[in-house]
């Protein structure tokens, strides 16, 4: 505030006018305008009046009826909705397997042989792949007449699976085609926070006789921790946005033992048998709270590193 | 260097290294590697059973000839095309402005503002469905690539406004201050300093973004149904249903709907890296 005299003095040989006055409030209000009025029409509103319309019965087209709370009553004795639930925290947690594993890919591609960049991309392949496509390409893998996963068993002498067939297989199935891009993806983030680990620990841990595990386990992933943040942050969004795959291959079935919140939402929300809007959008408020938890956790945790920021 | 340079290691183990690298990306890319031989085969293979075994006869031309002249595909390509590129111009442009705003600026809400952003890019979509499809409706959009691109556009500024921000604050707040201090206008700065320093930012948003659109199947499917404006994504599943059983054209037509942010890859691989691994580093 020493500059406070300064300026006073200075306004009173000239006044600069209001925009001058506010310039440090007025542009990025300006800058802002925009992508606000676009987020703040797409995204926030429509959580808000989900919110609401989660509290009425609407087909869509004529006119909504308050219900107070009873689509959520309706949800608790909703036996498709406990199934979706429990896939839900099967896909989580099984999700999560795409962190180590990328882990451990990453550790096997960070050697300098030739070829070696050739083989990262290829290996990265899988994530810029379509869902639809690694759907598709799974549903085949799994084929019980033709698939490759069949033809392999068939050579070790194995009975054959029907893997999406298969009520009691068929969310497995799904969650390890998932699991191919998603491992991918933290494979990438891994290689490139092992190539920014400080060389000179490494040394220093060796000299003192540390390798393998110990190395990786006291040196390595400590120092990893923000790749294993960021791959912790996009597993998790991931697995709880699982709906391409399900619909591509399985469309819920068989039995319905394959949905999850998202798809058991949208197949209720636009369902063929009449529209459902209130009743999908209770199950969107119970899948927007659980993925609230996860939601705050990262903000709180990008705010400890703001704090001590600029 | 961790794990241990190869390099240092024994002969033997270089060699098996070598050797097993060609093996693991194989079995990576197995159900991948089976689609493309499906790709190439004559349908006389499918119906003989010749599943597995050498294509009969090499009829890639033919199948991808097929998905380009004679399917629907291209048109969902460019329905896909025409969708993809206006949202990236879009999300870059907006997030470009919000970026430089609440990376420069100090000022109260600045943060809050920033968490609103990032929150809402973490929101599941379902939450969002009902209301955008009405709003999609009431703006007499859907079923038009116009209703999909708005979306598109107001939903990826979350993530673009993330990543702009961070990569903002990263550059030299010095060099604002002395363009401050020869008394540039707040828009020349935006114009003339921070936008040409932001182009590798730009670049790879750019990739990932189309990358993003382009392979997005929800949103497709909630605010588009026919040919005219549905996505590739969205289209595949009608043309798999035109040739049900016909495997070959069916690959060939996934390989084709799948190549894009493929080739978008290979081509920028360095830019599109930088962009997803932002923050995988401190």
């Amino acid at each position: 505030m020493s500059n406070a005299p300064q300026a006073s003095a200075r306004a009173k040989t000239f006044r600069p006018g209001f925009m001058a006055r506010n310039r440090q409030v007025i542009t990025p209000l300006l800058f802002l305008t925009p992508g606000i009025l676009f987020f703040l029409f797409y995204v926030i509103f429509p959580v808000i009046q989900s919110f609401n319309l989660s509290f009425y019965k609407w087909d869509g087209l004529g006119e909504a009826e308050y219900v107070g709370l009873k689509n959520y009553k309706k949800l608790l004795t909703d036996r498709a909705f406990e199934v979706s639930l429990w896939n839900n925290f099967k896909w989580l947690i099984l999700y999560l397997l795409a962190i180590p594993a990328g882990l451990f890919i990453a550790l096997f591609l960070n050697q300098t042989v030739t070829g070696i960049r050739m083989y990262k991309s290829l290996f990265f392949f899988p994530f810029v792949i379509s869902q639809v496509v690694v759907g598709l390409v799974f549903t085949w893998f799994y084929d019980p007449t033709f698939g490759l996963l069949n033809t392999i068993l068939e050579q070790f002498g194995l009975e054959p699976l029907n893997v999406l067939g298969d009520p009691n297989l068929a969310t497995y199935g799904i969650i390890l085609a998932g699991l191919w891009p998603q491992t991918a993806y933290c494979m990438i983030l891994y290689l490139t926070g092992l190539n920014a680990v400080d060389p000179e620990q490494i040394e220093a841990a060796r000299l003192d006789g540390a390798k393998g595990w110990r190395m990786l386990w006291h040196i390595i992933i400590p120092q990893l921790r923000p790749a294993t943040f960021i791959a912790f942050v996009v597993t998790i969004i991931g697995a709880l946005r699982s709906f391409d795959l399900i619909s591509i291959m399985t469309y819920g079935g068989p039995f319905g033992s394959t949905r999850v919140l998202s798809f058991y939402m949208f197949e209720k929300a636009l369902s063929e048998y009449g529209f459902r809007m209130g009743y999908g959008a209770a199950i969107a408020v119970v899948l927007f709270v659980i993925m609230l938890a996860f939601i705050a956790y990262f903000l709180w945790s990008m705010y400890q590193d703001e704090k001590g920021a600029r | 260097m961790f794990p241990r340079p190869i390099e240092k290691s024994s002969r033997s183990w270089q060699m098996t290294y070598q050797s097993l690298l060609p093996v693991a990306l194989t079995l990576w890319l197995l159900p991948l590697i089976a689609v493309a031989i499906f790709s190439v085969k004559p349908d006389t293979d499918f119906t003989s059973g010749n599943y597995w075994g050498m294509p009969s006869s090499f009829e890639g031309f033919n199948n991808y000839g097929k998905v380009f002249f004679a399917s629907d595909m291209p048109r969902y390509l460019m329905n896909s095309i025409l969708i993809t590129v206006p949202t990236v111009i879009g999300a870059v442009a907006l997030s470009c402005m919000t970026g430089f705003a609440l990376g420069i600026y100090k000022f109260r809400g600045n943060l809050i503002l920033f968490f609103m952003f990032i929150a809402g890019n973490f929101v599941p979509f379902q939450i969002l469905m009902v209301p955008v499809r009405d709003l999609t409706l009431d703006l007499g959009l859907y079923n038009t690539k116009t209703g999909l691109v708005l979306f598109h556009i107001a939903f990826q500024t979350g993530f673009c406004t993330l990543f702009m921000r961070n990569f903002i604050r990263a550059l030299p707040y010095e060099l604002i201050e002395a363009a401050r201090v020869e008394g540039v206008a707040e828009w020349r700065i935006f114009w003339y300093v921070v936008l040409p320093l932001m182009k590798p930012a730009i670049a790879a948003l750019s990739v990932l973004i189309f990358t993003f659109i382009w392979n997005d199947y929800f949103w497709a499917v909630v605010l588009t149904q026919g040919i005219e404006s549905q996505p590739v994504t969205a289209g595949i599943t009608s043309f798999n249903a035109q040739y049900r059983a016909a495997y070959h054209l069916m690959s060939a037509g996934s390989i084709v709907a799948a190549l894009p942010p493929v080739a978008m890859f290979f081509l920028m691989q360095r830019h599109f890296i930088a962009g997803l691994t932002l923050g995988a580093v401190k």
